[in-house]
């Protein structure tokens, strides 16, 4: 028998009194890609960061069990010492740092150095960059990806799928690199993007590299994986091979239970209803994301879908008409004008937007999740205050209250609404993001991949909630998908934004092919050849 | 997705690219704003002091000379992500208690200016480490640390210099201790260093019609030169790199296998090495140490001039910190004398001096404020993806 590249014995651990793992084992064989599945909140995350060395693992005192590397025992404790046994990790959240170019993110204290005076009397701290030599690495690294992107861009304002890859790279630029750990990597990534990945991760595992990937999308893990461990609520209930494995398998035991798929059993027509959101001319100055000049008109009381190809300008639209990325164009809602780069006057007109980038939208690590779910509504809208005297202070009763209602709803997995957002997983905070959203009870709800990083269970229970919101309380959604059964699942129409511009409208039972034309251009390109 | 588009996998058609942005004055405006407000009060302040030009040249250049290097020993820290580095009086103190040690071996001259600059650095080095721990203890919070750093150590430097000098480290100069032979004088003279390092090479101008030439000290400005180079070159090597990862994201460097603290450390060091070196140099240039005062105020002064240079506390440059410099010690020498020609009171003026410089980091900082706010509303593509760390994708 080969001797295992990673084998985890017995783990477990404790986050202050509360077990995430309970004695979970492991092993992962050479060139092996084994996936790990579980709901949000399973302890998927943290497992990961014990194998990696986290600082979060030892600042909350440890675990218990035994790590093993090519059949030795190893105790890592610190990233760099994992890095030397050939660990390389993504991790769910970015680990990239803004101010930097692609290239010095991917050689990040990899830096290629030469020797210069100063060097060799004060060691090789002092060694001068090459950056000549470091863009050549990046650029080899990012074409291993066949991603075409300047690699002296700095990070801040590249679109999230991009991020991604640079992430991505940096861990293939690693030439040690024989364990690859990818946390939720195509969460951020769009079906064709994802699909790159995945045949990326392909090529590295017959080149021998082991890969241990985490996603919530569970025809991946069939697509790709040999083997698949599914963890629920800290504990091992499954081991099994990919090939015997089915999706509701799957989905069955990560969850405990059944699970249907969302649909809607009755549509809106579109017709003879007027329109709440009327686009014109819309511009947005989004880096990898533009969009040049699209109209569209939001029926009131209808859930539209936007889809479309990475980098065509589909999460855009949400972004600029929020007044998040410099626009111009008009925008107007029930007849009046919105101003445009005003978030303010975007919130103020009765829009709200759960943002495809969860930084993006500000969760405050620091803060518990009761008041993130309140205070951009107490900001904008002075809700959740009393007023004592002539000071108007925080009512903590009812944010608590109403945070209460929002977990039950959402089912966000916490110890109590006064938990920090921080300690969250990431499934978890992204369900905070959404009520931070509905609870400004907006009159139009922007969602931009709503269910990204969201276990199968979780998915369901918000697609219901937005299907409910917009029956019950007759909120207008429009929600920005790179997953089109997702999007056919609760939409009204769908509409497919191609080069930033709109390509066409189409209704939900349209064919996978007039999709396929609309996404990829082939109409304009018609167009054009006919003219 | 149609099995078409599976086989094709454009993960994008638009090739992202560095955009070349068209010159606009009104942002150029915006982001300067600081450094400009103070140009305006300068030359405001200059007009209405009265003073000639060659004489306000002469007094510019002498204190550019002599404060330029305190103020570029803010820079490390800044890019470490440490902030403004208050902890630099105890390089001040560094560089003050090696003067003590040459004074007392009656050194003089260059040499003795050497042998100042020599042994302040181990004590800096000391200091600095110690400093740097502190600051470590307290990340997020290291300007206010700073600054009761500051108050603390002034408490034991005065110890030292009051109780142990004479008494328990032996002084051999009689003239340098109060005359119960304990404890330091009020002002220290090193008249033997006074010009030690300036009169190296000094460049004369004449100037037709005015008495005082203009006195350019051209070594110092070579020393300076060389510290410019210097922190260039720091900043291009992985040490520098290290210090702007750290700068950015603590969590993120960490995890990329830098040793935060350590580099935090360094950054600190190096700062408080060159703090007590720029004291060395300051002080040679004013002939006597004011051994209970001299420091006090190293930290705020370098401090509002880097301010108003235009840096903030998140980032600076040696172009900011030499600005900054010019500007501040040019409203120095013009405010109280045209506070002064201006209300036709003599106090006025001292008022307005006090005003300078607690009153510019004030109005800096203010500014600072406004333009971070101003950068929000037109939302900027950096404002958007501002750095949070942590969170989730
Ligand atoms: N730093 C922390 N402090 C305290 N508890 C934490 C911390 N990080 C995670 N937890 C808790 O540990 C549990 C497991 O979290 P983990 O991040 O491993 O989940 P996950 O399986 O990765 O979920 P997701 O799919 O949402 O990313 C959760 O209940 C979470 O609340
Ligand atoms: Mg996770």
């Amino acid at each position: 028998m080969v001797v295992a590249r990673l084998e985890m014995r017995g783990i477990s651990k404790e986050y202050f009194g509360n077990k995430v793992l309970k004695s979970v084992n492991l092993s992962v064989a050479p060139g092996e890609i084994h996936a790990l599945v579980g709901e949000n909140g399973a302890g998927k995350s943290t497992l990961m960061n014990i194998l990696f060395g986290m600082p979060v693992i030892r600042n909350t005192g440890g675990f218990e069990g035994k790590v093993f590397i090519d059949g030795k025992a190893v105790d890592i404790t610190s990233p760099e010492e994992a890095m030397a046994h050939g660990i390389g990790m993504v991790h769910q959240e970015f680990m990239l740092l803004p101010g930097f170019t692609v290239t010095e993110n991917i050689k990040l204290n990899r830096e290629i150095t030469r020797p210069n005076f100063a060097s060799r009397f004060f060691g090789e701290k002092l060694e001068t960059l090459d950056f000549y030599r470091m863009r050549e690495d990046a650029k080899k690294a990012l074409r291993r990806m066949e991603l075409d992107l300047d690699e002296m861009l700095p990070v801040a304002g590249l679109p999230v799928g991009f991020m991604q890859f640079v992430e991505i790279a940096r861990e293939l630029d690693k030439e040690t690199l024989n364990l690859l750990i990818l946390d939720e990597p195509t969460a951020v990534l769009t079906e064709s993007e994802a699909e790159t990945l995945l045949q990326v991760m392909k090529r590295l595992s017959s080149q021998g590299i082991s890969i241990l990937f985490i996603t919530h999308r569970l025809n991946e893990v069939l697509q790709v994986a040999d083997n698949i461990t599914v963890l629920r609520d800290g504990e091992v209930v499954a081991e099994l091979e990919s090939r015997k494995a089915t999706v509701d398998q799957l989905a069955e035991l990560m969850v405990g239970r059944k699970i249907e798929v969302t649909s809607r059993s009755e549509r809106h027509s579109t017709e003879n209803v007027k329109p709440v959101l009327s686009i014109r001319d819309l511009h947005v100055d989004m880096p990898g994301e533009s969009v040049h000049g699209v109209s569209l008109d939001v029926m009131k009381g209808e859930i539209l879908g936007i889809g479309g190809l990475a980098g065509h300008g589909k999460i855009g639209i949400a972004n600029g008409i929020m007044g998040l990325f410099p626009s111009r164009g008009s925008v107007y809602m029930d007849g009046k004008e919105v101003r445009l780069n005003s978030p303010i006057s975007a919130l103020n007109s009765g829009m709200a937007f759960v943002s495809e980038d969860r930084r993006g939208t500000g969760l405050l690590l620091e803060e518990s999740i009761e008041l993130n779910i309140a205070v951009q509504a107490m900001q904008s809208q002075d809700k959740f205050l009393k007023k004592i005297i002539l000071l108007r202070i925080a009512d903590m009763k009812a944010i608590r209250e109403h945070a209460q209602k929002m977990i039950k709803e959402l089912d966000i997995r916490c110890t109590g609404p006064d938990q920090l957002t921080r300690r969250l997983s990431g499934g978890n905070q992204q369900k905070v993001c959404i009520a931070k959203a509905l609870t400004l009870e907006p009159s139009i709800l922007f969602v931009s991949e709503p269910t990204r990083g969201i276990d199968v269970g979780a998915k369901k229970i918000v697609l219901d909630l937005l299907v409910r919101l917009n029956q019950e309380l007759g909120v207008t959604i429009v929600m920005t998908s790179s997953e089109l059964a997702e999007l056919r699942s609760i939409c009204d129409r769908i509409a497919i934004i191609y080069k930033g511009r709109l390509e066409g409208i189409l209704p939900i039972d349209a064919s996978d092919r007039d999709f396929g034309l609309l996404m990829a251009g082939e109409l304009s390109y018609h167009r054009k050849e006919a003219s | 997705m149609t099995e078409q588009q599976k086989n094709t996998l454009p993960v994008t058609e638009t090739r992202l690219e560095r955009k070349k942005e068209p010159f606009d004055p009104g942002y150029f405006l915006r982001k300067n704003v600081v450094p400009i407000f103070f140009l305006v009060l300068c030359i405001i302040g200059g007009y209405y002091s009265g003073l000639s030009l060659p004489f306000l040249a002469n007094e510019i250049i002498t204190r550019m000379a002599r404060n330029s290097f305190l103020v570029i020993s803010l820079i490390i820290p800044i890019l470490a992500g440490m902030g403004l580095n208050f902890g630099i009086v105890l390089g001040a103190m560094a560089g003050q208690f090696a003067y003590v040690v040459t004074v007392n071996w009656e050194m003089a001259g260059l040499s003795g200016f050497l042998m100042t600059c020599i042994l302040s650095v181990p004590l800096a080095i000391v200091f600095g480490w110690l400093t740097g721990r502190l600051f470590n203890r307290a990340k997020g919070k290291e300007m206010i640390s700073g600054i009761i750093l500051g108050f603390f150590a002034n408490g034991l430097y005065q110890l030292v210099c009051l109780f142990f000098m004479g008494r328990i480290i032996p002084i051999r100069v009689p003239s340098m201790l109060l005359s119960t032979g304990v404890g330091l004088r009020n002002t220290l003279d090193i008249k033997a260093m006074h010009y030690a390092l300036d009169n190296i090479w000094k460049v004369r101008i004449k100037i037709p019609g005015f008495v005082f030439p203009i006195m350019i000290p051209m070594a110092t400005i070579a020393v300076i030169v060389v510290l410019c180079l210097f922190i260039r070159f720091i900043v291009k090597t992985k040490l520098g790199q290290e210090f702007r990862a750290v700068g950015q994201d603590r969590h993120i460097a960490e995890v990329a296998g830098i040793k935060v603290d350590r580099v935090r450390i360094i950054a600190i060091i190096f700062s408080t090495v060159l703090a007590g070196l720029g004291q060395v140099i300051f002080l040679q240039n004013l002939g006597n140490i004011n051994t209970y005062g001299s420091h006090v105020q190293v930290g705020t002064f370098a401090v509002a001039a880097i301010l108003i240079g235009g840096a903030s506390v998140k980032k600076a440059t040696i172009s900011q910190a030499l600005l900054g410099t010019l500007l501040f010690h040019t409203l120095f020498i013009v405010s109280p004398l045209a506070g002064k020609n201006l209300v036709g009171d003599a106090m006025i003026g001292e008022y307005f001096r006090v005003f300078v410089t607690y009153g510019v980091i004030g109005i800096a900082l203010a500014l600072h404020a406004w333009q971070s706010l101003q950068q929000r509303k037109t939302v900027t593509v950096e404002a958007a993806s501002e750095p949070v760390s942590g969170g989730g994708k």
